[in-house]
C-alpha cells in the first residue's frame, strides 16, 4: 500500500500493457509541489502513455497514483481534471469552430454541469478573466477570430491558455513546442516559466536546445522505466542516457 | 462578438421571421384547407429535423432512429383519441363493445393496462413528452456512458427503430399492427375532423414548431451550444476541460427526442391517425435527408428542407409515384456532394457574400462553422 508522502503526485509501481507489451514497468515517479519537471526518452519510452495514465485516458493495470495523496486511479477524466490536473495535447486540440474568446470562456472551472452551461451568463468577471489569460498567451488582440484561422503556434498557445484558465495545481504539457518556429519558441519558453509559478508542471520534450532553456530536473524515460533522474548537467553526464538517447 | 458572427446572427432572426410569416400568413391564404392540412402534415416532420439540427448538425450525433420518437409521441395522442371513439354506443357492433375496434378483432376482451392512463387527457399530455424523453435518456444514457458513438450510435438507432416497426406490427391486438390506429375523431369532445378544427390545428402545429425552434435557440445560443459545437470537434479537450460530455450528448439527444415527439403528436392530431410507416428505418432516414437538404446547421434550414422536400415527394410521387425513392436517394447524394452543408450553408457561403460583393461591399469571411 502506497504512503502518504510529501509530494504533489506520486506515481508508484506503475506498470500499463498493451497485448502483453508493456509500455511502462514498474515506475516509479514523484513531482513536488510547484515543480516543472522535463521528461524527455526515446521515440516508444511510454511519455505520453504516463500522461495518460495520469489524467485517467489510459487504465494502468497496477500501481498507484496518488495526487495531494489522494489516489486517482478509477477516477473518471473529468474527475481528475476537476481536482486540479491539468493536460496540453500533443497536437493542439482547440475547437476550431469556435471563436478565441468562447475557446477560453469554455474552459473557466465554473458552470460544468448541464444546467450550468445552459444558464450560464457572460458576466464582466468571466470577460475580464478572458482577457487576462489571452494577454499572457499573446491572443487578447485575436479575440473574436475563429480559432481555425490561427497559425500552428497561436493555437499552442491557445491551447495553453484553455489551461491556465483552470488554474490547474499540476499542469501536463505533451510537446508544447512541436511544430513552432524559433521565435514562438523563445516566447513560449518564457510562457513557460511564468505559468509553472504557483504550480507543478510536467513537460513532455524532444527538443533538448528547449529542455535546457526551462529545465529544473529531467527524468529520462527509456522502455517504460526510468533510467535517470536529475538536473540537466548530471543527465548530460550519465553515460546510460547517452548511450540510448543523446548519442543518436 | 465578431461581426461574422453578428451577421450570421441576424441572418438566422431573419430567417425565422420569414418563415413564421410564410407559415402563419402566407401559406394559410395561399393554399385551400386540403393543402393546408398537408403542409400541416409536412411542418410536424420539421419538428423532428430541428431536433437533428441540434443533434446532429450541433453535436455531431446522427440518429437513424429519430422515427422511434415521432412514433412514440404520435401513438400516445392516437391511444387517447382512439379511446375516446371507442365508446359504447359507436362501437355496439362489437363482441365487445367499448374497446377499440383492432382489440376486438385480435379477440381481446377487456383495455390492457398501459392503455388505462390514456383515458386521461392530462396523462396524455404529459406522455406525449415523458415517454419519448425517457426512452431517449434511457437509450442515449447507456450508450454515451459507455463512450458508444459515431457510426455506432447511428446503426444502433437504427435497429432500434427496426425493432420498434417489429414490435409494433407484431403485437398488433395491442398496437393496431400494420394498420396503426386509425378512425381517430374527437379530442375530448372537439370533432378534430372538420375543416374548421383542421385549421385552428395547423395553426397549434406552427406555433408548437416556432416555439420549439425559439427553445433550440435558446440552447444554442447559451454556453452549451458552444460546449455542443465543441464536443462535435474535439470531444476529449471538452473532457479534459472537466466537463462529463456524456450528460450533454444525453440532454441533447433527449430535446431532439422530446421535440420530435411533439411534432409525432401534431401529426396524429392533423392527418386522424398513426401508423408503423412513420418509426421504422425508412422514414426515419428520410427525416435525417430533411434536415440534410436544408442544412443541418441551421433551424430555419431544417423546416425550409422538411417543407421543400415533402411538397416534392407530394408532386413528384403523384406523377411519378415508383421513382419517388431513387430520388430520394439521388437528391441525398447531391446534397453530400454539392452543397453538404445544405440550403442554408449554400445561402451563407455563396448567395450572401455574392450580394456583398454586388454592393460593392468586402467579402465577408465565412462564419459558418467548417464541416
Amino acid at each position: 500500500m502506497a504512503n502518504n508522502t510529501d509530494f504533489l503526485l506520486a506515481l508508484e509501481g506503475v506498470t500499463v500493457s498493451f497485448d502483453g507489451f508493456r509500455a511502462v514497468n514498474e515506475l516509479n515517479l514523484y513531482v513536488d509541489n510547484q515543480e516543472l519537471r522535463v521528461i524527455i526518452g526515446p521515440n516508444g519510452a511510454g511519455k505520453t502513455t504516463v500522461l495518460d495514465l495520469i489524467c485517467g485516458r489510459t487504465r494502468l493495470s497496477s500501481g498507484s497514483i496518488r495526487f495531494k495523496n489522494r489516489e486517482i486511479t478509477g477516477l473518471k477524466e473529468h474527475e481528475i481534471v476537476r481536482l486540479g490536473i491539468g493536460r496540453k495535447f500533443q497536437t493542439p486540440s482547440i475547437y476550431e469552430d469556435l471563436t478565441v474568446f468562447e475557446n477560453l470562456e469554455i474552459s473557466i472551472p465554473r458552470g460544468r454541469s448541464v444546467a450550468g452551461a445552459l444558464f450560464w451568463q457572460r458576466t464582466d468577471e468571466v470577460i475580464e478573466r478572458v482577457r487576462e489569460i489571452a494577454e499572457m498567451i499573446f491572443l487578447d488582440r485575436h479575440l473574436d477570430r475563429m480559432a481555425e484561422t490561427l497559425s500552428h503556434g497561436q493555437k499552442q498557445w491557445l491551447e495553453i491558455g484553455m489551461l491556465l484558465i483552470q488554474d490547474p495545481e499540476l499542469l501536463m504539457l505533451d510537446e508544447p513546442v512541436a511544430g513552432m518556429s524559433v521565435s514562438e519558441r523563445a516566447r513560449t519558453g518564457e510562457l513557460l516559466a511564468r505559468l509553472a509559478k504557483g504550480r507543478a508542471v510536467i513537460v513532455i520534450e524532444h527538443d533538448m536546445k528547449f529542455v535546457e532553456s526551462i529545465a529544473h530536473r529531467i527524468t529520462v524515460l527509456h522502455q517504460g522505466q526510468v533510467l535517470a533522474e536529475g538536473n540537466m548537467d548530471a543527465i548530460q553526464d550519465n553515460p546510460r542516457v547517452k548511450e540510448v538517447y543523446l548519442g543518436h | 462578438m465578431s461581426n461574422s458572427l453578428v451577421g450570421r446572427r441576424s441572418l438566422e432572426l431573419i430567417g425565422f421571421a420569414l418563415i413564421a410569416l410564410f407559415i402563419l400568413i402566407v401559406l394559410p391564404l395561399a393554399l385551400d384547407n386540403f393543402r393546408l392540412n398537408l403542409v400541416g402534415k409536412y411542418l410536424t416532420l420539421a419538428f423532428v429535423a430541428v431536433g437533428l439540427v441540434l443533434c446532429w448538425g450541433y453535436t455531431g450525433i446522427l440518429s437513424l432512429g429519430q422515427g422511434v420518437f415521432f412514433g412514440l409521441g404520435g401513438y400516445c395522442m392516437a391511444m387517447y383519441l382512439k379511446l375516446e371513439a371507442s365508446d359504447p354506443v359507436s362501437t355496439k357492433i362489437q363482441s365487445t363493445p367499448g374497446i377499440p375496434d383492432f382489440m376486438d378483432w385480435n379477440q381481446i376482451t377487456a383495455v390492457p393496462l398501459f392503455w388505462k392512463p390514456f383515458y386521461s387527457l392530462p396523462f396524455t399530455l404529459i406522455a406525449i413528452v415523458a415517454v419519448p424523453t425517457i426512452f431517449a435518456f434511457i437509450v442515449s444514457a447507456a450508450m454515451f456512458k459507455r463512450r458508444v458513438g459515431g457510426v455506432y450510435f447511428a446503426i444502433i438507432t437504427q435497429a432500434l427503430a427496426a425493432v420498434m416497426t417489429i414490435l409494433i406490427v407484431g403485437q398488433q391486438g395491442y398496437t393496431g399492427g400494420i394498420n396503426g390506429i386509425t378512425d381517430l375523431r374527437t379530442l375530448h369532445g372537439w370533432d378534430i375532423r372538420s375543416d374548421h378544427a383542421k385549421l385552428i390545428l395547423y395553426f397549434l402545429c406552427c406555433a408548437l414548431l416556432l416555439g420549439s425552434m425559439l427553445l433550440a435557440r435558446f440552447v444554442l445560443v447559451s454556453k452549451l451550444g458552444r460546449i455542443l459545437v465543441a464536443v462535435r470537434d474535439k470531444e476529449e479537450r471538452v473532457r479534459f476541460s472537466g466537463y462529463d460530455v456524456a450528460n450533454f450528448k444525453i440532454f441533447v439527444f433527449c430535446l431532439a427526442s422530446a421535440i420530435a415527439a411533439v411534432g409525432g403528436a401534431m401529426f396524429t392530431l392533423q392527418v386522424g391517425f398513426m401508423s408503423p410507416s412513420f418509426v421504422g428505418i425508412v422514414p426515419s432516414i428520410e427525416m435525417v435527408i430533411f434536415c440534410a437538404v436544408g442544412g443541418r446547421h441551421s433551424l430555419v434550414g431544417a423546416v425550409v428542407g422538411a417543407l421543400l422536400v415533402n411538397w416534392g415527394k407530394t408532386v413528384f410521387s403523384e406523377s411519378f409515384p415508383e421513382l419517388w425513392l431513387f430520388a430520394m436517394g439521388g437528391l441525398f447524394i447531391a446534397v453530400v456532394l454539392a452543397f453538404p452543408r445544405g440550403l442554408a450553408g449554400l445561402m451563407t457561403d455563396q448567395i450572401m457574400p455574392l450580394f456583398d460583393r454586388l454592393r460593392g461591399g468586402v467579402r465577408r469571411p465565412s462564419a459558418a462553422p467548417a464541416e
